[in-house]
C-alpha cells in the first residue's frame, strides 16, 4: 500500500506545475469567496439609482439630497461623461431615465414628478400626493425593494417640516379645526424644522428613520424591462453556465494539441504543407464552431424546457455566440500551448476557469458583488459574454448596442490567439 | 572506410535532371554543449536505399529531422531535389515515416490517410487515388474502416508508413519502421519497401537491426558522435575494417570469470558468453585453442566466420553501453 502511495507521490512531484496548482486552486477559491461574501472588502455593494427631479421644489431637493447621502445608494442625476475632459451631459429626464434602465445602466430610476412639493407626504388612500415613479428592471428583484424602503426613510428624515404640515392638514380634516393658538404653535415648530432642514445637517439623513415604516411617500412602481418575461434568470444562467462550460470544453479540446505533440503527430503534420499558424488557426476555427454549437444546444434547451424566447433573438444570439465562442476557443488555445502536459492543462484550466467564472458572474450575478469585484469581473471573458447575452435576451437592445461586448471579446480572442501562436514556436523548430 | 566529411557514393541510377534526391552539405547542430551533428555531408541518388546506422544518441534522429526541416542547423545545408529543406517543394518531394506511431487513434484507417493527404494539399481525385494506392501498398484494404486504435501493432506500423507516402514522395525517410513488430509483419514491411524501391523511390533507412540494413540498403552510413564515421556498401565496409581477417567464436565450459580473464588477455571480447577473436590466418586457430587448453579451459564449440555488418558496427562504435 505504501509503495503504491510512494509511486503516486513521485509521479506527482515530477509534474511540479500540477503539484503546485493542486494546492493553489483551493486557496484561490477560498480567497475569492471570502472577498465576495466574507466582508474583507471596504465597500458594501451599492445600488445604482438614476434620479430625475422634475419638481425642483424645496421638498424634492431635500429628498434628493437625503437620498444622495445614503451609503447603500449610488445616485446619478445625469449620464457619466464620455471622457475625463468631456462636458457633463444634461440631467436625465423621465424618458432618458427609462431608456437607461432599459439599457441596463441601472436597475432602478426614480422620477419625482411636478407637483410633488405641494403634497410630498400622503397618509391614507385619499392622499393628494403626486406619486414618485419607480422604474425598475425586473431581473433585479432586490434593488426596487431596498430603494423603496430608503425612499420612505429619506422622507422621514429629510422632510420633517413637510410631514408635520401635511399631518396638521390631515388632523384638521379628520378631527376638526385647530385653535388659533394651536395653529400658531404648530407653525412655529414647522418653521423650526424647516430651519433645521435648510442647515443641511446630516442628522436629517441619518436620523431614527428605522423607527418609522410605511408608505408616507406615494410610490408608483413600474417594471420597464422584463415585465412580460417568463423568468428573469433563465437567459442569465443560459449565458452564465454556458460560457463557463464553453471555457472548459475549449480547453479540453485544445488539449488535443498536447496529445499530438506527445505522439509525434504534430511533427508529422508540420512536415507537410501545414504551418504552425495554419494548424493553430484550423484548430481555433473548429473549436469556435464547436463552442458555438454548444451554445446553440444550451439555448435551444432553454427554449424547449424553460420557455426562453430564443427564436426572437436569433440575430443578437448569433453575434454574441460567435464572438464568445471565438474568445473562449482562443483562450483554450493559449492554455494548451502554454502547458507541457495534460495534467498541467487540467490543473491550470480548472484554476483559471473557476476563478474567471466566479469573478465574471457565471456563478452568481455580478451586481451582487462589491464594486471592486464587479470591476475585476471585467477582466474576464465571462463578464463580457454574460453582459452581451443579457443585452440580447433581457434588455432586447439592438445589435449596435453589443459593440462593446463583441469588440472586447473579439479583441481578446485575437490577442489570446497571437500569444498562443508565439508560445507555440517551441514546437516549430529545434 | 573514410573519415568524417564523407560523400556517399552515387548509386546506379542518375538523378532526374541535375538535382539529387538528397544532398546534405557540412551539416552541424549543437544542443547546448552537446554536439549533435558535426559536419555531416552525404548524397542519396534516385532509386538508392541508404541506411543510417548508429548507436543511440549518435545523431541519426537530428540528421533525419534536419532533412525534414524540423531542426534548424547551425551551419550547413540540406537540399531535396535541389530545394532547401523545409521549403514547400522539398516537403512535397519528401516523405517522412517517424519511429513513433504518428497517427490519429480515434479515426479510421482511411480517414487517417485522407487527413494527411489533405495536409499535403491533394485534390479530391488525387486523394482518392492515393488513399487507394496506400491501402493496397500497406495491405490494409480490408481494414480501411477500422479505427486506428483497434489495429494490431503490425497494422499500425504499416499505416504509419502509408501515411508518410500519401503524397507519393520521390524520397522517403524511414526511421526504424519495424520497431516492435512480429517477423511476419516485418517481412511484409520489407516487401513494401522493396516495392517502393522497384518504382525508383529513393530511401533513407535508419535501423538498429543489422540484418535489415544488409537486406535493404545499397549503401550504409555509420554515424557516431554526430559524424559519418564510415560509409559504403556492406562489403566495402567489412573489407575496410577487417581486410581479409576472420572471426573466431569459441565457447568454453568453466568459471565465467576465468573465461573472461583469459579472453581479455588474448585480445578478444566476450559476446554472449562466447570468446570472440579476430584472426589474420586460419593457422592462428590452433594456437588459440592450445592456449585455452593449457589455461584449463574446456572447449565446447568453435565457429569461424567472415565479419559481418554487426562486427563492423561494434568495431567502429565500441561495445560500451550507450544511453
Amino acid at each position: 500500500m505504501f509503495n503504491v502511495a510512494r509511486t503516486a507521490l513521485l509521479a506527482l512531484r515530477r509534474d511540479r506545475a500540477a503539484f503546485v496548482l493542486s494546492f493553489i486552486l483551493p486557496l484561490a477559491f477560498f480567497s475569492i469567496f471570502a472577498v465576495i461574501f466574507g466582508g474583507m472588502h471596504d465597500s458594501t455593494p451599492r445600488i445604482n439609482v438614476i434620479l430625475v427631479d422634475e419638481d425642483k421644489s424645496e421638498s424634492s431637493r431635500d429628498l434628493v439630497r437625503s437620498l444622495s447621502h445614503e451609503s447603500s445608494l449610488s445616485i446619478a442625476t445625469h449620464p457619466a461623461p464620455a471622457g475625463k475632459s468631456a462636458p457633463t451631459p444634461p440631467d436625465y429626464t423621465a424618458a432618458t431615465a427609462e431608456a437607461a434602465v432599459k439599457a441596463g445602466d441601472a436597475p432602478v430610476a426614480l422620477v419625482i414628478p411636478r407637483g410633488f412639493g405641494q403634497h410630498p407626504i400622503g397618509f391614507g388612500p385619499d392622499s393628494e400626493a403626486a406619486p414618485i415613479q419607480l422604474l425598475n428592471d425586473s431581473s433585479d428583484i432586490i434593488a426596487p425593494q431596498i430603494v423603496t424602503g430608503l425612499l420612505q426613510k429619506a422622507a422621514m428624515t429629510a422632510m420633517p417640516a413637510a410631514m408635520a404640515q401635511e399631518g396638521m392638514k390631515y388632523s384638521e380634516r379628520y378631527i376638526g379645526t385647530l385653535t388659533t393658538a394651536q395653529r400658531a404653535q404648530m407653525q412655529s415648530n414647522i418653521d423650526a424644522l424647516k430651519q433645521l432642514q435648510s442647515s443641511g445637517e446630516d442628522s436629517l439623513s441619518s436620523g431614527a428613520g428605522g423607527a418609522f415604516s410605511g408608505g408616507i411617500i406615494a410610490v408608483k412602481a413600474r417594471s420597464v424591462v422584463g415585465e412580460n418575461k417568463h423568468n428573469s434568470m433563465i437567459s442569465f444562467y443560459a449565458a452564465a453556465i454556458g460560457v463557463m462550460f464553453l471555457l472548459f470544453t475549449a480547453s479540453a479540446s485544445s488539449g488535443a494539441l498536447l496529445d499530438e505533440a506527445e505522439s509525434g503527430t504534430l511533427d508529422r503534420v508540420l512536415s507537410s504543407r501545414i504551418t504552425m499558424t495554419r494548424l493553430l488557426a484550423g484548430k481555433l476555427f473548429f473549436n469556435t464552431l464547436f463552442a458555438f454549437a454548444q451554445l446553440v444546444a444550451m439555448f435551444l434547451y432553454g427554449w424547449a424546457v424553460f420557455k426562453l424566447d430564443f427564436f426572437n433573438h436569433l440575430g443578437g444570439f448569433t453575434v454574441m455566440g460567435l464572438a464568445t465562442a471565438f474568445a473562449v476557443a482562443a483562450f483554450g488555445m493559449l492554455l494548451a500551448s502554454a502547458c507541457h502536459t495534460r495534467a498541467q492543462l487540467g490543473a491550470l484550466s480548472t484554476l483559471l476557469i473557476l476563478i474567471m467564472s466566479s469573478v465574471g458572474g457565471s456563478m452568481f450575478p455580478r451586481y451582487l458583488m462589491p464594486p471592486a469585484m464587479q470591476k475585476a469581473g471585467l477582466l474576464t471573458l465571462n463578464a463580457w459574454a454574460i453582459d452581451g447575452f443579457n443585452k440580447v435576451f433581457w434588455y432586447e437592445l439592438p445589435l449596435w448596442d453589443l459593440r462593446n461586448q463583441v469588440g472586447v471579446l473579439l479583441a481578446s480572442g485575437i490577442v489570446l490567439f497571437l500569444v498562443a501562436r508565439r508560445i507555440a514556436r517551441r514546437w516549430e523548430y529545434v | 572506410m573514410t573519415p568524417s566529411k564523407t560523400v556517399i557514393e552515387p548509386g546506379s541510377t542518375p538523378a532526374s535532371g541535375s538535382a539529387l534526391p538528397l544532398r546534405v552539405n557540412s551539416l552541424a547542430k549543437r544542443f547546448g554543449q552537446t554536439v549533435a551533428l558535426d559536419g555531416v555531408s552525404l548524397e542519396v541518388r534516385v532509386g538508392e536505399c541508404v541506411g543510417f546506422l548508429g548507436p543511440n544518441g549518435a545523431g541519426k534522429s537530428t540528421l533525419i529531422r534536419s532533412i525534414v526541416g524540423r531542426v534548424l542547423p547551425d551551419s550547413g545545408s540540406v537540399e531535396v531535389f535541389g530545394l532547401p529543406a523545409g521549403s514547400s517543394g522539398a516537403r512535397m518531394a519528401l516523405g517522412w515515416i517517424p519511429q513513433e506511431l504518428a497517427l490519429y487513434p480515434r479515426i479510421t484507417v482511411r480517414e487517417n490517410l485522407a487527413c494527411f493527404g489533405r495536409y499535403f494539399g491533394l485534390s479530391r481525385s488525387k486523394l482518392n487515388e492515393s488513399v487507394a494506392w496506400c491501402l493496397n501498398w500497406a495491405a490494409l484494404e480490408d481494414k480501411s474502416s477500422e479505427l486506428c486504435k483497434n489495429l494490431s501493432g503490425g497494422m499500425k506500423r504499416r499505416l504509419n508508413m502509408a501515411a508518410g507516402l500519401i503524397h507519393r514522395p520521390r524520397i522517403v525517410l524511414m526511421d526504424e519502421p519495424t520497431v516492435g513488430v512480429d517477423p511476419q509483419s516485418r517481412n511484409r514491411i520489407f516487401e513494401m519497401i522493396e516495392s517502393l524501391r522497384s518504382e525508383g523511390t529513393a530511401i533513407v533507412y535508419t535501423t538498429h537491426y543489422m540484418e535489415e540494413a544488409e537486406r535493404l540498403c545499397d549503401r550504409i552510413a555509420i554515424i557516431d558522435h554526430g559524424k559519418v564515421i564510415a560509409h559504403g556498401t556492406k562489403e566495402s565496409l567489412v573489407r575496410g575494417v577487417f581486410g581479409q581477417r576472420s572471426q573466431v567464436l569459441a565457447r568454453f565450459s568453466g568459471a565465467p570469470s576465468e573465461i573472461a580473464a583469459w579472453t581479455e588477455a588474448r585480445g578478444g571480447h566476450l559476446v554472449d558468453s562466447a570468446a570472440e577473436f579476430t584472426i589474420e590466418q586460419s593457422s592462428q586457430i590452433g594456437l588459440l585453442l592450445d592456449n585455452a587448453a593449457s589455461a584449463g579451459l574446456v572447449l565446447e564449440d568453435v565457429l569461424i566466420r567472415r565479419p559481418n555488418l554487426e562486427s563492423v558496427f561494434l568495431h567502429l562504435t565500441g561495445r560500451e553501453l550507450r544511453d
